[in-house]
């Protein structure tokens, strides 16, 4: 029972993580119906801002002179303004002259923007991994055999603050309303007077911007990064973004904390090997028995 | 008098498929003028050119007295040229009042989309009933009071109307006609496409036949309800609810 606790405390902060990165592989496909590869290493790039920026604060003797909260908000903050503009670049760059494309042009050109990322943040921090500073003192608790750290409430906090706030956004804003349009009906978003370049590129930022949530709090949680860490992560994530049902904002956020879940119990209750592979056998079966995922409506056609 | 909407020796291409072939047409203010061909006459790409969603290859589009052929959607919607496009096109998984105000998405003043927003529930009472249900699961006939509600939101100076009969029954055909003229009436301009040719006709004040592309009559509505040409070709009997 205790390692049964355990584990799903484990596999929320996991799922988290998982949730957050998801959240922009949705927003995307549900806009644009791309699946943008580069996503996973823009949530690694989250990392490597918040190192970056804490390094920077460091430097100029800021980092133990300003309160805690203050550190953690300036290099949140930062971290989600590269990443949205990683993601935005990525779109205006790469992805919009392919729009009107057949699909398989924006996707090999996904992977590789991949590729072009994860190079970059190997020529600029070298291909070992990166210990991210311990900025936020971990406090541990013990209840009987279970522990619980300050850094797993982080994560789990920081990832349902940021889902109710997109949720929010999504379902009461102006904005929210042309995102949720466009991703409809483009040509129908355009004649209600919508931007679409814009509201596709907010999307592209806002998306972003939450995998650098991502990589700002997995830094905190695992203690350290390297380049390549988004592809598998970025995969998990992608996978929850499906059995959520893709497209589907909610189903991304509960796809990931299924992955989350089913990834630690697994690890927990089998072995760690196994962990993987139960998250993609688990995919292989939604998809056999639900094909849209398990929030993926089935939609009315798509005129 | 001085035309609202000036098209000007338009061509539009497909890829390498020719669409249109010098179309120029001209609707002036307070008019309602009918476009009408056969399926595949290149109707619905004229009003996409107008819109800002296809580009020409040559010609330009003058509105008010400006050159818009250039702007992109956004901005051709910002000036009150409005269209309601074909298949009518609502939002399925948004509820009929998120479509409405997604409609009034430009303008500013609350107080004004409010009474617009009132003015599209005296004209369609069923959408007033059915405001919070989803687009997609309305009748036919309601998707079409939707797709005409929606463009009305954005108060329209000049509106497009791209066959908004099609699939209706003759009762609620005859509906859609008179709230059209109704619409035309409290000062808005209107360009009709119709397969429902004899119908748009008697609405109309003017005008044009459209045919693999190309402008081939001109004329006023009531001219071209009487032309043997156009009786032959559009009246007869593959005219529907007529
Ligand atoms: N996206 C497209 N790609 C290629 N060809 C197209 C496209 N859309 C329309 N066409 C072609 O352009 C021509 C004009 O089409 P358009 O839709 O403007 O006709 P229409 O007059 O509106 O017909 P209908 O009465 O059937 O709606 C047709 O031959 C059509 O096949
Ligand atoms: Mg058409």
């Amino acid at each position: 029972m205790e390692l049964f606790i355990q584990q799903v405390i484990n596999g929320l902060s996991l799922g988290g993580i998982y949730a957050l990165i998801a959240l922009g592989y949705t927003m995307v496909y549900g806009i644009i119906e791309l699946i943008n590869f580069a996503h996973g290493d823009v949530y690694t790039m989250g990392s490597f801002f918040s190192i970056a920026i804490i390094g920077l604060l460091d430097a100029s003797g800021q980092l133990h002179g300003l309160p805690l909260l203050l550190v953690l908000a300036v290099t949140l903050a930062g971290a989600m303004i590269l990443c949205g503009i990683v993601g935005v670049l990525l779109e205006r760059l790469a992805y919009r002259r392919l729009r009107n494309a057949p699909r398989l042009a924006p996707l090999i050109t996904a992977i590789g923007a991949s590729f072009i990322l994860e190079n970059i943040m190997q020529l600029w921090r070298g291909p070992s991994p990166i210990p991210f500073p311990s900025v936020v003192p971990n406090v541990t608790w013990h209840f009987g055999g279970v522990n619980l750290s300050s850094n797993e409430v982080l994560v789990v906090v920081m990832a349902l603050a940021l889902m109710a706030m997109l949720q929010i956004f999504i379902y009461n804003t102006r904005l929210g309303k042309a995102m949720r349009a466009t991703a409809q009906d483009r040509d129908a978003a355009q004649l209600m007077g919508i931007n679409i370049n814009m509201t596709i590129a907010l999307t592209f930022f806002i998306g972003s911007a939450l995998a650098g949530v991502g990589g700002f709090v997995s830094g905190i949680y695992y203690g350290s990064t390297w380049f390549y860490n988004g592809f598998e992560a970025g995969l998990k994530a992608f996978t929850a973004a499906v059995l959520g049902g893709i497209g589907n904002v909610a189903g991304a956020m509960l796809g990931g904390f299924v992955i989350g879940m089913v990834e630690s119990l697994t690890a927990g209750f089998i072995s760690d090997q196994w962990a993987t592979v139960a998250v993609f056998l688990l995919l292989v079966l939604v998809l056999i028995f639900r094909p849209s995922g398990l929030l993926g409506e089935v939609l009315p056609d798509k005129v | 008098m001085a035309a609202l909407l000036d098209l000007r020796q338009i061509d539009a291409f497909y890829g390498r498929i020719q669409a249109l072939h010098g179309v120029s047409l001209r609707v002036d203010q307070g008019e309602i003028v009918a476009l009408i061909g056969s399926n595949g006459a290149g109707k619905t790409t004229t009003l996409r050119v107008i819109s800002g969603l296809l580009r020409p290859a040559r010609g330009q589009v003058i509105y008010v007295g400006q050159d818009i052929t250039r702007l992109s959607p956004d901005l051709i919607v910002g000036r009150r040229l409005i269209q309601s496009p074909e298949g009518r096109r609502i939002f399925a998984r948004m509820t009929v009042l998120e479509n409405l105000q997604l409609g009034a998405y430009t303008r500013t003043s609350v107080t004004e989309v409010a009474e617009s927003l009132e003015e599209v529930f005296t004209l369609f009472p069923r959408l007033k009933e059915r405001v919070n249900q989803k687009g997609g699961t309305l009748s036919g006939g309601e998707q079409q009071m939707l797709a005409i509600g929606r463009a009305l939101m954005s108060k329209p100076e000049l509106l497009l109307l791209d066959e908004p009969s099609l699939g209706l029954s003759p009762l609620l055909v005859q509906t859609i006609f008179s709230i059209i003229q109704d619409i035309n009436k409290r000062g808005v301009t209107i360009l009709l496409i119709e397969q429902n040719a004899r119908q748009a006709l008697q609405i109309a004040h003017r005008g044009y036949v459209l045919e693999t592309g190309s402008i081939t009559m001109e004329d006023t509505a009531a001219n071209l309800l009487a032309s043997e040409e156009v009786r032959a070709a559009y009246l007869g009997g593959n005219v529907k609810a007529s």
